[in-house]
């Protein structure tokens, strides 16, 4: 099912968290929802899940509006940063709720959670309490849970926030599978980076209640739209007056157009790359990743003086940002 | 914490307990049945006696439903919802706790009193008698025990957040089935503490009733009323042996409460 936000503005108090935004997400896509704290993303899906109401704007379900809609009439699957699994409810029950309330046969309900349960890998503690559940199990429950009713969306909320590393990694690459065996429409948000490159095949990129850009994840890092979504969508340094990234610093032993003097202070080997600290004449500091054969090639050494330039494709980007 | 320190503040406490609580428990019970069992039953039987401790379970299964629903609705409203006046609610729901019994005893005395009493008089005029009769013994019942399943149940619902509410709307559930199926369970602990309080509280209650009730032998004692007139007639084994059963409830209430306790923390 499609999403589609229209010139939506949410206000609290004197702080605007949504400001004339306007999104669409098409149907059977995995979205991530990609900015800083504050910067409006939960409001949105909050919005879109009904558990906001926009101050203006609309928002448009299957091209129908949904905008005054009560949460349980719209029929979306949400997760929670915290889970907010139902504490007095077994795993099962938790599970269940959903088609509990809508009053589905008992057997019909067993075997429903029981797949489901399957397929997030929780069959084992069907009986269990959450609060005997670690993290990630609880967050998988409430995956399951939300999963129940054949949601027509699937929203999740910071999912893999309060995970620790290797737990995130896991849940990360399992969603991306869960998404190509179900293919509900998912959106998540997320204010890393990397986790919304990885997953996902659209990002939506926020700032201060504005969207910033959305478009496939490559586009977003080769062509940024503006210097927040360059600064925050991968790694960007400033090489004189620019922002350029640290893959697309070019060193030479001569001077050249447009070229900075700098002064190695480090090298780092890290496998095929190397990543190079330098500090240009009034003391600024960049870094720069060079090709391991790039580096062996021009012999460089700390403590050498060099001339950093940007490569020519950045330049053009560079020229269009401005 | 040293040995004997520690030994020290154990006596301290113990021996406090002893002092305040336990030595007068000790002392009723044992003048109860200094003469026996024969006196005990005696009074037990007698037809006001029984009739006194109808009128306070006839008041306490008034009161405690009232403000059980009272105390779970003004919680929710006072932690979920934003209104005016909320502060003001928030105050009064401790104001039994602050004010005498006598004195919300008096203040119901004023405005019931047949005679110049705001409600009194109109009640009155139409064939409502408040005062002095089983309505102000309710009333008055239902006033001292307002706050305990408040007060319970707010630091509770303070806790719980509303995410998990949140999550069963998206789920469906409508805005009835989400209290029945999610709110009142994950507070159901604290309601039955509010509630055990308030019995406790509706049981023992002396000075509100004590001054609306009339104290009519029979129809409007209660069993607080009725110790302090057994004791002014002289029947002191009587006045210990309905004492002695308000203290066994009362200590009845206590075991509920910590049986209740540990349940609550593996929940």
């Amino acid at each position: 099912m499609s999403i589609e936000v229209r010139k939506v503005t949410k206000r609290f108090g004197s702080f605007t968290a949504l400001d004339d935004v306007s999104l669409e997400i098409p149907d059977g896509s995995l979205t991530a929802v990609l900015g800083p704290s504050g910067s409006g993303k939960s409001t949105l899906l909050r919005i879109v899940a009904g558990l906001e109401r926009p101050d203006a704007g609309e928002v448009l379900l299957s091209g129908e509006d949904a905008t005054r809609l009560a949460p349980q009439r719209r029929n979306v699957g949400f997760v929670f940063q915290h889970y907010a699994a139902f504490k007095h409810m077994t795993v099962r029950d938790n599970v269940a709720f959903a088609l509990t309330i809508r009053k589905r046969p008992k057997e019909e309900i067993r075997e429903r959670v029981d797949e489901l349960l399957e397929l997030v890998q929780l069959a084992a503690f069907a009986d269990r309490y959450p609060s005997r559940l670690s993290g990630g199990q609880r967050q998988r429950m409430a995956l399951a849970r939300a999963l129940a009713a054949k949601p027509r969306v699937l929203l999740l909320d910071e999912p893999f926030g309060a995970l620790d590393a290797r737990v995130r990694a896991e849940l990360r690459d399992w969603l991306r599978r869960l998404h190509e065996e179900v293919h509900v429409t998912t959106v998540f948000v997320t204010h890393d980076q990397e986790e919304a490159m990885e997953v996902a095949d659209r990002v939506a990129v926020f700032d201060h209640g504005r969207l910033e850009q959305v478009g496939a994840p490559a586009e977003l890092y080769d062509s940024p739209a503006s210097e927040f979504v360059l600064r925050f969508v991968g790694d960007a340094v400033h090489l004189g007056p620019r922002l350029v990234r640290p893959h697309e610093i070019v060193l030479r032993r001569w001077p050249s157009d447009g070229a900075v003097e700098v002064e190695i202070e480090r090298i780092a080997v890290l496998g095929a790359d190397a990543r190079i600290d330098l500090a240009e004449g009034g003391g600024e500091r960049l870094t720069a990743r060079v090709r391991r054969e790039e580096l062996e090639d021009l012999e460089l050494a700390c403590g050498e003086i060099v001339w950093a330039s940007a490569s020519a494709r950045d330049a053009e980007a560079d020229q269009a940002l401005r | 914490m040293s040995v004997p320190r520690r030994l020290g503040l154990r006596a301290v406490a113990l021996g406090y307990l002893f002092v305040i609580l336990l030595a007068p428990l000790a002392m009723v019970f044992y003048r109860t049945f200094q003469d026996g069992l024969a006196p005990v039953w005696q009074t037990l039987s007698d037809p006001d006696t029984i009739h006194a401790f109808e009128v306070t379970l006839i008041a306490t299964a008034i009161a405690v439903p009232l403000n059980t629903v009272f105390g779970v609705l003004c919680g929710l409203a006072i932690v979920r919802r934003r209104f005016r006046g909320k502060g003001l609610l928030n105050a009064f729901i401790d104001l039994p706790l602050a004010v005498s019994p006598v004195v919300i005893g008096l203040c119901l005395y004023l405005l019931y009193a047949p005679r110049g009493g705001w409600f009194g008089s109109w009640l009155s005029e139409h064939g409502f008698q408040v005062l002095f009769a089983l309505p102000a013994i309710v009333l008055a019942t239902i006033f001292v025990s307002v706050p305990f399943v408040a007060r319970e149940v707010i630091p509770t619902l303070r806790e719980l957040g509303n995410e998990q509410e949140q999550a069963a709307a998206t789920l469906g559930a409508a805005r009835w089935q989400r209290f029945w199926r999610i709110t009142l369970p994950s507070i159901r602990w604290a309601v039955v503490y509010g509630v055990v309080l308030t019995t406790a509280r509706c049981l023992g209650e002396y000075g509100a009733v004590a001054v609306v009730s009339g104290r009519i032998e029979g129809s409007t004692e209660t069993a607080t009323t009725r110790v302090e007139d057994l004791t002014l007639t002289f029947d002191t084994t009587g006045a210990y042996a309905v004492s002695l059963v308000l203290a066994t409830i009362a200590v009845l209430v206590l075991v509920a409460m910590t049986v209740i306790r540990p349940r609550e923390e593996n929940a």
